[in-house]
């Protein structure tokens, strides 16, 4: 078996590479031009609001679907020369549960597990496994239709899981769930991905992508916008600052003066907040950063906490897009089969 | 159609070890029966069409025209029981096909046959399982109908006649196969993909020589119904089973059914391939 060595130098080898990946659906450009280097066992986010060519990526690195034009490998394997071998490393879970749901939850991780080649002890064995371990266990001979919306992503997960991939896809894992079933699903992907799983993770939703990525790809209309570690893309937006907790929350407002005094930190942008006994400073450079704290030091403040905190996802995307990564984009042709199972 | 290259030369071993062998074939489609029995086993009524439609139809035609039309054939009732339960048993092929077709919309409906595609086996095991599966179900319809038909009396006078018929249906309903699996593929709901083989099944049926000697039927019908594979298959299982000269309508059957295999099994296959 001839693989692709991904690791001329060294480094950590890259367990999904794209290059140039070009997409067409007939005049919509569902992905123009995509890079993308997936490390191996680190979580990548790729983050984008409708449209923007999240799922046809995932299509194509699954082999559903051929690029127009472009590279990608995965494991090695190239998606197009290569499909075979490459469906024997991966796992995909849609962000519509793709389960059988007339078939038990047992039944469908066996019927995965033998279409996977394993013997049908090993299957049998495996389908225990992976139930218990995604707590269904006593669903398991129920059929699926009859799982909640939590229990039929934990079975996709489960049978995502059933060839020990190395790589695995979560397309939009978790939407349309409620805010508690989120969190189960982010628990067992967390969980996963402490297993050595590398993870491809496409999502709508910053919390989601701050919560399990590592690292971030920025898509919008199918291109990239903007990539790197996540707090390199919150710190390169800018908008750092300093929240600072007194012991006493009665020297909230002596604070507040002392630092305007300072001059650097204009009050109006320094906010109060009562509710949490703490201050919010903007900070623009690690100069100011030091005055302030030298300030606090020659008043004798007593500082429960200070702590420095970076934008909100959706504040970096407004400021790369220049649109809001909810909004509406009027302009923009939302293509169809983009999030629409076909 | 795709330009996507790969510039390292590395990767010239694109066959290795990606052949899927014939056993692994056999066990893709083995694991993919048990998934469509299991279906079955979940939602019996599933089988109600199979047990049901013999059972109506034989009554049906029996009773309400057997009578009448068998005093056409020289006989009466008797005589129109010989004559329409060998029809009756063409239309099971047909059922089968309507099967598959549906349960193929199904799956693409579902995003399960996402997963498969995104598994390590030949896409034509989801094919052959249900094709399987769904010849399952016309041999007990089958049953049900030879069950019926010998307690309205009909008489089988050639078992291997009989086989034969069930194997010629099968085939003919297997070459049908690929026109909805066409329709499955290519239509938005399992509605759709029924209503469609509803519309295009009906005027087959009745424009043929199932029910009802062709004779008394008007000229342009008559032309439409000596050309209906339909009435060939009808005919020739009535030939078989019950005597007479069955080689012509044979032979036009076959070469229907290779036929529609010939121009719909490419434009099928096609359709599933590029489906995205």
């Amino acid at each position: 078996m001839t693989r692709i060595d991904n690791n001329p130098d060294g480094r950590a080898r890259s367990a999904v590479t794209v290059r140039g990946l070009v997409k067409h659906y007939g005049e919509t450009k569902a992905l123009d031009g995509v890079d993308l280097d997936v490390r191996e066992g680190t979580v990548m986010g790729v983050l984008g609001p409708n449209g923007a060519g999240k799922t046809t990526l995932v299509r194509i690195l699954s082999t559903l679907i051929q690029p127009d034009s472009g590279q990608a490998t995965v494991a090695g394997y190239d998606v197009v020369r290569q499909p075979r071998q490459l469906r024997r490393v991966i796992g995909l879970t849609g962000q519509y549960a793709s389960v059988d749901e007339k078939l038990p939850g047992w039944e469908n991780l066996y019927m995965i597990g033998r279409l996977l080649d394993l013997s049908r002890k090993e299957a049998r064995t495996r389908a225990d496994e992976l139930l218990e371990r995604f707590s269904l266990t006593e669903a398991a001979k129920r059929p699926a239709a009859t799982y909640s919306g939590g229990m039929r992503r934990r079975l996709d997960l489960a049978a995502s899981m059933m060839g020990r991939p190395t790589v695995l896809y979560l397309d939009e894992p978790t939407t349309g769930l409620d805010p508690r079933t989120r969190n189960e699903v982010w628990t067992e992907v967390k969980r996963m991905v402490g297993d050595g799983v590398t993870v491809l993770l496409t999502t709508q939703y910053m919390e989601e992508a701050e919560q399990l990525a590592s690292e971030l790809t920025v898509v919008d209309r199918g291109k990239v916008i903007a990539n790197g570690a996540i707090d390199d893309l919150k710190a390169k937006v800018g908008g750092r600052s300093l929240r600072i907790r007194p012991a006493d929350p009665l020297e909230l407002r002596p604070l507040a003066a002392a630092l305007d005094e300072l001059g650097i930190t204009g009050l109006a942008t320094t906010t109060v907040d009562t509710e949490t006994g703490t201050l919010l400073v903007p900070v623009l450079s690690d100069e100011q950063l030091t005055a302030i704290v030298g300030a606090v030091t020659a008043r004798g403040i007593t500082l429960a906490s200070i702590t420095t905190e970076l934008p909100s996802l959706d504040e970096v995307f407004l400021s790369l897009t220049g649109h809001r990564a909810s909004a509406p984009q009027d302009a923009v042709p939302t293509d169809a089969r983009e999030e629409v199972p076909v | 159609m795709s330009a996507a290259t790969i510039t390292t030369d590395a990767v010239k071993d694109v066959k290795g070890d990606a052949r899927i062998s014939p056993r692994a074939h056999v066990r893709h489609t083995g694991a993919l029966i048990r998934r469509n029995l299991l279906w079955i086993r979940q939602d019996p009524e599933s089988m109600f069409d199979a047990v049901l439609f013999p059972v109506i139809f034989t009554l049906l035609f029996v009773y309400v025209f057997g009578g009448s039309i068998g005093q056409s054939l020289g006989g009466g009732q008797e005589a129109y029981v010989q004559y329409v339960v060998p029809g009756l048993m063409a239309m099971m092929g047909m059922n089968m096909a309507q099967g598959v077709g549906t349960g193929f919309n199904q799956d693409f409906n579902t995003g399960v046959m996402d997963r498969f595609r995104s598994l390590p086996i030949g896409r034509g095991s989801v094919l052959f399982a249900k094709i399987a599966v769904e010849l399952m179900r016309m041999l007990f319809a089958t049953v049900v109908l030879m069950i019926v038909g010998v307690l309205v009396g009909f008489d089988i006078t050639n078992w291997a006649g009989l086989l034969a018929s069930v194997g010629l249906s099968a085939v003919f309903g297997s070459a049908l196969m690929w026109v909805f699996l066409t329709l499955g593929v290519i239509m938005k709901n399992a509605q759709s993909v029924q209503a469609m083989g509803f519309l295009v099944l009906m005027p087959l049926q009745f424009g043929s020589s199932i029910f009802a000697p062709t004779q008394s039927m008007p000229g342009w019908l008559q032309n439409f119904t000596d050309y209906n594979p339909l009435s060939s298959l009808a005919d020739a299982a009535r030939g078989l089973m019950v005597g007479g000269p069955a080689a012509h309508d044979v032979w036009m059957t076959l070469a229907w059914s290779a036929g529609l295999t010939a121009v719909m099994a490419p434009v099928a296959i096609h359709k599933f391939r590029t489906k995205s």
